[in-house]
């Protein structure tokens, strides 16, 4: 287990040594090639670890209690965790490579803050896949919610940035609530915390069924949290606010991958639960394609990645739910993959143009050839086209809800399946082909990571640190599909035609629509609005869905802030405050008994020795 | 031989007295011979009981008494001329520096 625990100790040792050190820290670029120095070494760790296929669980007592512990910590390396360890160390090196140069002109002291929380990020995720029990992996859970807060709120002094990410940690925690209450009622019915012993008795069919399904539900909240599922999945689109390789990060390895990974990993108990799955995989497929109208609509680059990653996990979550868990999982992986790609992509883009809008950007193939090439690549895989990465997991979800029997829930992918090739291509078509926008030149860069380097015009691809992090992720993309294509990966395993066809059809057909109305102009953009107008009236909006929140938040959370301070102001203080009031009153006016004159207190005295005598008598007397 | 209470009622006279002049001088040196007054009292009424105890200590006790009667006024004096160098008076209604 030498190699596994390497994976999680570097970059928890990274950490350290950038947050305690504190020239390092101060000495940004240092901090930088420390972060990534482990990172890498950890990636080395996590192949070794999955090339030699090390297997297995080591188990530590944590919390005594009777009769053995009642807690423990350790690893679990088994067939869920280790590709999980390979993508989230394989993403964070290169995110962290990536930002050293995407971040050149940040304070060097911040920049080691930055490469302090990733290495931490990383470090939390990490514990959390190797967690062999539910307890373990809730403490990582709410590191892993803390890092993403710290990150997204990275430029802390921009109000929109720091309420994206209150609105993340705030959201995601609404979803942990539930899940914490399901752990401990988990182990109050079953008296454990470890997925071994729980998935044994599963197996064994002694796992208490009564309750189960609601506790199961509590569980499954804590990942409509952490994954971005309606209706909490408002708060992914606005972390966009972080730096774009953290939303790199946060969309591909880690954050948002970590509840579906909560729920491939408790897939023996869901299974116990049918009811839980159904609900599961409903609410996955409504928020496909929830999140794909979205991005539909949306002007902002990240934005439409961030629809598209609610609407992936959307995808994985209804593959889960339908009981074909490792085909989620699958998406997840490669998802990670060409997810990761898109954002240090649109990174590149944003880097190069200083804008977040696409209609401001436009004919970037020319002036960016290498960012369009790869962009185009994750596009494709995105979209689902054969032979890449995103074609076989896409399949192989399709084909586990066919195969779950939820016709409805089919329906409702394979719509989302071709709204996902069509505003992928959307913002491809309008990005990097067509004409340079009209008057971009004119207005100035507005862009959230506001340090362009000039206009389309002017625009350049990156530099060669952040350039080959995206042709690696490219190559691994279209590796990783031909191994499936045509290295038999799939073990033999051929969905049926008539599927490959469809989701072909579905992927090429909302490729050849943005292609018409984008692209070639065959279709008015303005009109096909039009003639939708009561979607993207909605869409356009947001379903009204971050309205309700902010309503919600507003008039419940600050209601109650204010009752509670109103509370605290008049009723508490306001106590406390006529209390000393009537102190110094009281003094003031006790204190003239005092007159400092000799006579005064003879008189006081003799006064008290009589009465003390009157008094004697009286108690004497009946 | 007068009995006992007539003593009593002397001592108690004397005491009043004391007390009352204590309340109402106001020079210091008044209020001492006050106080003076009423130590004697309290030593007439030590006599008066030994006498009807047969109790020597009593008697010991009063000695003991006027003894000490005599170096508190003679402290209370020295205080009363300290007072006056300071505060060039001893008029007991000006001396409240400890008011409140």
């Amino acid at each position: 287990m030498g190699s596994p625990l390497l994976v999680l100790a570097l970059p928890f040792a990274a950490f350290l040594l950038i947050a305690l050190v504190r020239p390092l820290r101060r000495r940004g670029t240092a901090a930088g090639w420390t972060g990534i120095t482990a990172i890498a070494l950890a990636f080395i760790a996590a192949l070794q670890t999955w090339l030699g296929g090390v297997r297995g669980q080591t188990l530590l007592p944590w919390l005594p209690g009777d009769g053995g512990p009642m807690a423990t910590v350790g690893l679990l390396v088994d067939h869920l965790s280790v590709p999980m360890l390979v993508l989230v160390t394989l993403v964070s090196l290169l995110v962290q490579l990536y930002s050293l140069a995407y971040l050149h002109d940040e304070p060097r002291a911040s920049l080691g803050r930055y490469y302090a929380y990733h290495s931490l990020f990383a470090f939390s995720m990490l514990g959390l896949v190797l967690s062999p029990s539910y307890i373990q992996m809730f403490v990582f859970w709410e590191l892993v919610g803390l890092c993403s807060y710290l990150l997204i709120g990275y430029w802390y002094t921009r109000p929109s940035a720091a309420a994206a990410a209150l609105k993340a940690f705030w959201t995601t925690k609404l979803g942990d609530l539930g899940f914490v209450a399901g752990i401990v009622m988990l182990w109050s019915a079953t008296g454990t915390f470890e997925f071994e012993a729980l998935f044994r008795m599963a197996n064994d069919q002694t796992l208490p069924l009564e309750g189960l399904a609601t506790i199961m539900f509590l569980i499954y909240l804590g990942a409509v949290g952490k994954s971005a599922q309606f209706p909490l999945h408002v708060w992914l689109p606005d972390a966009m606010e972080g730096p774009t390789p953290v939303s790199a990060l946060i969309h591909a390895a880690t954050m948002v991958t970590a509840g579906v990974f909560l729920v491939a990993r408790s897939e023996p108990l869901f299974a116990l639960v049918p009811g839980v799955l159904v609900l599961i995989a409903r609410v996955g497929a409504f928020t496909a394609l929830l999140a794909a109208t979205m991005a539909c609509v949306e002007r902002d680059i990240k934005r439409v990645l961030a629809y598209s990653t609610v609407s992936q996990l959307g995808y994985m979550m209804a593959a889960a739910g339908a009981g074909a868990a490792a085909a989620g999982f699958f998406h997840l992986l490669t998802h990670g993959v060409f997810k990761a790609l898109l954002f240090l992509g649109a990174g590149a883009v944003i880097h190069a143009v200083g804008t977040n809008d696409v209609f401001r950007m436009g004919g970037l193939r020319r002036a960016m050839p290498h960012t369009a090439i790869v962009f185009v690549i994750g596009t494709f895989a995105l979209a689902g086209v054969w032979p890449l990465a995103g074609f076989f997991s896409k399949e192989a979800v399709l084909e586990g809800v066919w195969n779950g029997g939820m016709p409805g829930v089919f329906a409702l992918l394979a719509v989302t399946a071709f709204l996902t090739a069509f505003y992928m291509f959307r913002v491809v078509f309008i990005t990097f082909f067509g004409r340079a926008a009209v008057g971009h030149g004119a207005a100035a860069p507005h862009g959230r990571d506001a340090h362009g380097h000039g206009e389309a015009g002017h625009a350049h691809d990156p530099p060669w640190l952040m350039r080959w992090p995206l042709w690696l992720l490219a190559v691994l993309t279209v590796g990783i599909g031909l191994s499936y294509a045509f290295g038999g990966s799939g073990g033999g395993h051929h969905p049926p035609v008539w599927l490959t066809v469809l989701s072909l059809a579905l992927a090429g057909s909302g490729i050849l629509l943005a292609w018409a109305m984008h692209g070639a102009g065959w279709i008015d953009a303005a009109r096909v609005r039009r003639a939708l107008a009561p979607i993207d009236f909605l869409a356009r909006r947001r379903y009204f869905l971050d309205a309700i929140f902010g309503g919600l938040y507003r008039g419940l959370m600050l209601g109650i802030a204010r009752l509670i301070g109103f509370l605290d102001r008049y009723v508490v203080d306001g106590l406390l405050n006529v209390v000393s009031a009537w102190t110094l009153r009281a003094g003031d006016v006790l204190r003239r008994i005092q007159t400092g004159r000799p006579p005064d207190y003879v008189y006081g005295v003799s006064f008290g020795v009589l009465l003390l005598l009157v008094l004697a008598q009286w108690w004497r007397s009946p | 031989m007068p009995d006992l209470s007539s003593y009593l009622v002397v001592a108690a006279l004397v005491f009043a007295i004391g007390l009352f002049g204590v309340l109402t001088r106001r020079n210091a040196v008044g209020i001492l011979l006050g106080i003076e007054l009423m130590l004697n009292a309290v030593t007439i009424n030590l006599v008066a009981f030994a006498r009807l105890h047969g109790d020597p200590v009593g008697l010991l006790f009063a000695v003991f008494m006027i003894a000490i009667t005599v170096a508190e006024v003679a402290v209370g004096l020295a205080l009363v001329i300290v007072i006056f160098r300071v505060r060039r008076t001893i008029d007991a209604d000006r001396l409240d520096l400890l008011r409140g």
